[in-house]
């Protein structure tokens, strides 16, 4: 059982904030993945929890046991690097019993779990192997298998798939995927990309500033994004946004067209998924001018000027559309979110 | 991870380099302005009013003035040289490099081997049927062969630890920057002058620093080559403390060769400054 | 390449002839005076007193065995060994440490470190054989190995450092702490991950420190009288030694630094280049 809580972890490097006060609760095998841009904190959260970085304060527990003040070892994880870090002075096989041997676990048991991670990673014939003989692909086989090895409560991955190219990208994070469900272990799995994100996690955190914004599964965070920051950050492409104009108790002015919203008395924003919107007839809908036109195959984008301002729609590939035709672009109204103009919270 | 662990790891090198670095020089410097126990610059009068002051720093002057800038251009000529080979790369740069192995006494043997009476030269010239009688370079008549033996020797020597320092440079620049000059139509000289040889800056200073102040301290290769003929700051210092067993003066000697040293070091960081924001 | 294909082929066969006769030549240049040295030193007394000189050897030990039984050169080969075993041991004992601390750990107080290891590559060091000879008088380290090995240190710790720095900063910080993650403490990463993938590093240092040691004559003439090493015994007595002692001995000099320079070669512009930055 190793539920992870994190409690009231802030980091700083000298004047710097990585990380303010954060609290998160981790399930017992959940896949949680910490997701943000690059100077978000989610590195130094996860480091924080494997005990690489120390946080100026908080609480870290793991199991029900404080492991904050306990070195790596201790803290029964295992973590996988955004390099890999396979040594490369010891064979494959010796990088995946490397810890197995630093808890003198006896020479049959080691054998039975390296040769048992080598196949569930695909990697029995590379056992011989250095590092230096091994693909980009199967160096990260080696560094999953080595952390599987360890058979740990929680399996800490950091970045794991960005240096892989794309295709070898989704071919690995499918595997990922399964052979983690089947490992019943707990993870935290640290990445910037949105896609691998959705795919993987039952659960996404994603940071900002240091704070984590959102923490829900992925399809919520995809149709309820918790901030403006969640929305634009999570959708290719983001979701668009226009200023909305209050005209009456719940009623505001978009664009040009009546739409109705939150009642409140904060100044808010409209928003709109670019795949949430439809073609329509002439003044049905936010009356668009084309500016580009990107033809992706399954669907075509289209970037347009509404009322002055950039916006994107998603619209199928057989409307034939060129760059200055005028559209009338109608919004599902279920899908229309609002977003507080200062805080950037939605608004409901 | 233990706070203090980095200061621990670097205690032993810091109180090595404050004993056998910071202290003996105060020490030096401290002995060179005192005599009889006082302050004075008794030592300095001494020094300097003695004939070969002038003719030592001279000498070693002109020795740096003559070495340093033939070395600068052999090490880039044989470092961008070898930029070029496609085969046998790494065999001619190990010959190259292996002067670097070779002690300054060790070099001045060597030279001495040929310039001697009867040594490799006159063999060679005799041989050649050049000249009938072998020759006497190495004498106080002809102090400009000794100079001359002693440049070969010199350049000879130490060109290998600056071709070493640019080889290592030029590999840090990556190749972009001069395909991009070509591109734009620079000739292979304009490529070196305008885009490699600044970018080469920092390597330079360092090859230049290093070299000078060995420039400064030559020693053996002269003794070797010269004997007692060819006064250097160096050798005036060693004769001062060991044969006339004055070491206030070997002292003022060695702050006058710590003073050009530090003197020059100050030209080349600023002569060859690259600013901040111009480095990758 | 634009400007070879402009030029016509006669110019550019001439212009690659050039190339590599320049190279030949360079090589010329620095071997030759090696060969002839060699030739001295397998050659007869008589016929390195001799005139002309043989461009051949005749590979006769003779000047060799005279040089080894000369009064003091053993004890000068055996004094120059042990000195530089020391600065070997010290140099890379004090300087990777502090290498190691520079390239994985920032703290306060790094840069006055790092400037105090590259200020003393401004100074004149063999010079500090001057105050030390006195102190080394006051503590009975005049005329010692450890002393003369003490000040050769100064020479080779700075180098030891940054040669070091750029070793272990070539090894990331991330597999050190992969074996974090894998059960090791700090010390056991540092034994089973850095030091395996540096020592080879480490070893070519050592190399460089023993060379550095066993080549310098200053401080060496000036620290030693009874123990002397041999760059200090060869330079004490150029003013009466005869030739064939003089080619000998600097053949003796030159050998070993030859092959250490040779077992290290791949270290050379790696290390040496970029720790010199």
């Amino acid at each position: 059982m190793a539920e992870i809580q994190i409690k009231g972890v802030a980091k700083s490097f000298g004047a710097f904030t990585a990380l303010h006060s954060v609290d998160m609760t981790i399930s017992d095998r959940e896949f949680m993945v910490l997701l943000g841009a690059s100077g978000c904190g989610k590195t130094t959260l996860l480091r924080i929890i494997a005990g690489l970085e120390t946080p100026t304060k908080g609480e870290v527990w793991i199991g029900g046991r404080r492991v904050d003040h306990l070195p790596p070892k201790e803290r029964g994880i295992a973590m996988v690097f955004q390099n890999y870090a396979v040594f490369p002075h010891l064979t494959v096989f010796e990088n995946i019993a490397f810890g197995l041997r630093m808890q003198k676990m006896p020479q049959a048991e080691v054998q039975r779990r390296v040769h048992r991670c080598a196949e569930l990673m695909h990697i029995e014939q590379l056992l011989k192997r250095y590092s230096g003989q091994l693909s980009g692909g199967q160096r990260q086989r080696v560094a999953v298998a080595r952390a599987l090895a360890m058979e740990p409560e929680v399996i800490l991955m950091d970045e794991p798939l960005s240096n892989l190219d794309a295709l070898l990208r989704l071919e690995m994070r499918s595997e990922l995927k399964g052979v983690l469900a089947e490992s019943k272990t707990t993870a935290i799995y640290v990445t910037h990309d949105q896609v691998e994100a959705m795919s993987l996690a039952d659960r996404i955190s994603v940071m900002n500033g240091g704070h984590i914004v959102q923490s829900a599964d992925p399809v919520e965070v995809y149709r309820n994004p918790a901030a403006r920051f969640v929305a634009g950050f999570i959708g290719n492409p983001p979701m668009n946004f226009l200023p909305a104009e209050k005209v009456g108790s719940g009623r505001y002015r978009v664009a040009g067209t009546d739409v109705a919203g939150p009642d409140t008395d904060t100044r808010i924003d409209y928003a709109i998924r670019p795949e949430d919107l439809t073609l329509a007839e002439p003044g049905q809908g936010l009356a668009a001018t084309i500016r580009v036109v990107e033809p992706l195959g399954a669907h075509t984008l289209v970037t347009c000027d509404v009322d002055g301002a950039s916006f994107r729609a998603v619209i199928d590939s057989d409307s034939r559309v060129n760059p200055g035709d005028r559209l009338s672009l109608a919004p599902m109204a279920d899908r229309v979110r609002w977003f507080d103009k200062e805080t950037g919270l939605s608004v409901q | 991870m233990p706070r203090y662990l980095p200061y621990l790891l670097l205690l032993p090198a810091t109180v090595f380099l404050i004993i056998f670095f910071l202290y003996p020089f105060t020490q030096v410097a401290i002995e060179s302005v005192t005599s009889n126990g006082e302050w004075s610059l008794a030592n300095f009068q001494k020094a300097t009013s003695h004939w070969k002051f002038g003719e030592a720093f001279k000498n070693t002057m002109l020795l740096a003035a003559l070495v340093v800038p033939i070395q600068l251009v052999m090490s880039l000529t044989m470092a961008t040289v070898v930029q070029k080979l496609q085969k046998g790369r790494s065999a001619i740069l190990y010959i190259f490099a292996i002067p670097l192995g070779i002690s300054d006494l060790a070099a001045g043997l060597i030279w001495l081997s040929i310039f001697e009476q009867s040594g490799f030269l006159n063999s060679m010239l005799v041989g050649l049927g050049l000249i009938e009688q072998p020759i006497l370079y190495l004498s106080y008549q002809s102090p400009w062969i000794i100079l001359f033996a002693i440049v070969l020797a010199e350049v000879w020597r130490a060109t290998a630890i600056m071709m070493v320092i640019i080889v290592a440079g030029l590999g840090l620049i990556p190749r972009e920057y001069g395909e991009a000059a070509e591109v734009f139509g620079a000739t292979r000289w304009q490529r070196f002058y305008k885009v490699t040889l600044p970018m080469l800056r920092p390597s330079l200073q360092t090859a230049l620093i290093l070299r000078v102040i060995l420039a400064f301290e030559v020693f053996a290769v002269v003794i070797a080559l010269g004997g007692t003929q060819m006064p250097v700051l160096m050798s005036e210092t060693f004769n001062w403390q060991f044969n006339l067993q004055d070491r206030g003066v070997a002292a003022a000697y060695a702050m006058v060769i710590l003073a050009v040293s530090v003197l020059f070091t100050l030209i080349i960081l600023r002569a060859l400054h690259v600013p901040k924001e111009a480095r990758t | 390449m634009s400007d070879t294909a402009t030029v016509a082929p006669s110019v550019r066969k001439a212009g690659r002839w050039v190339f590599v006769s320049g190279i030949v030549l360079l090589c010329v240049w620095t071997l030759l005076p090696i060969y002839l040295l060699m030739v001295n030193a397998l050659s007869t007394p008589e016929e390195v007193n001799g005139f002309p000189k043989s461009f051949i050897p005749s590979f006769d030990l003779s000047s060799l065995r005279f040089f080894l039984e000369f009064e003091g050169v053993l004890n000068a080969l055996w004094n120059s060994i042990r000195v530089a075993v020391v600065t070997m041991i010290l140099s890379i004992g004090f300087g990777a440490p502090a290498g190691y601390a520079l390239s994985r750990f920032d703290f306060p107080g790094k840069e006055v470190f790092r400037f105090l290891v590259v200020m003393t590559r401004a100074f004149p060091l063999p010079l500090l054989a001057l105050p030390l000879a006195v102190m080394f008088l006051r503590v009975g380290l005049d005329d010692s190995v450890l002393g003369l090995a003490l000040v050769h240190t100064t020479l080779a710790l700075p180098f030891a450092v940054l040669i070091t720095y750029s070793l272990f900063s070539g090894i990331p910080f991330e597999l050190e702490e992969a074996a974090f993650t894998l059960g090791c403490t700090r010390f056991q990463a540092f034994r089973k991950v850095v030091l395996p993938l540096a020592a080879p590093g480490i070893a070519a240092s050592a190399v460089f420190a023993f060379v550095i040691s066993w080549n310098e004559v200053f401080a060496a003439a000036v620290l030693t009288i009874k123990n002397r090493t041999l760059t200090a015994f060869l330079m004490q007595s150029l003013d009466w030694s005869p030739l064939h002692l003089k080619f000998a001995g600097a053949a003796a000099l030159v050998l070993p630094a030859l092959i250490f320079i040779f077992a290290v070669r791949k270290y050379l512009f790696a290390m040496w280049g970029i720790a010199n930055r």
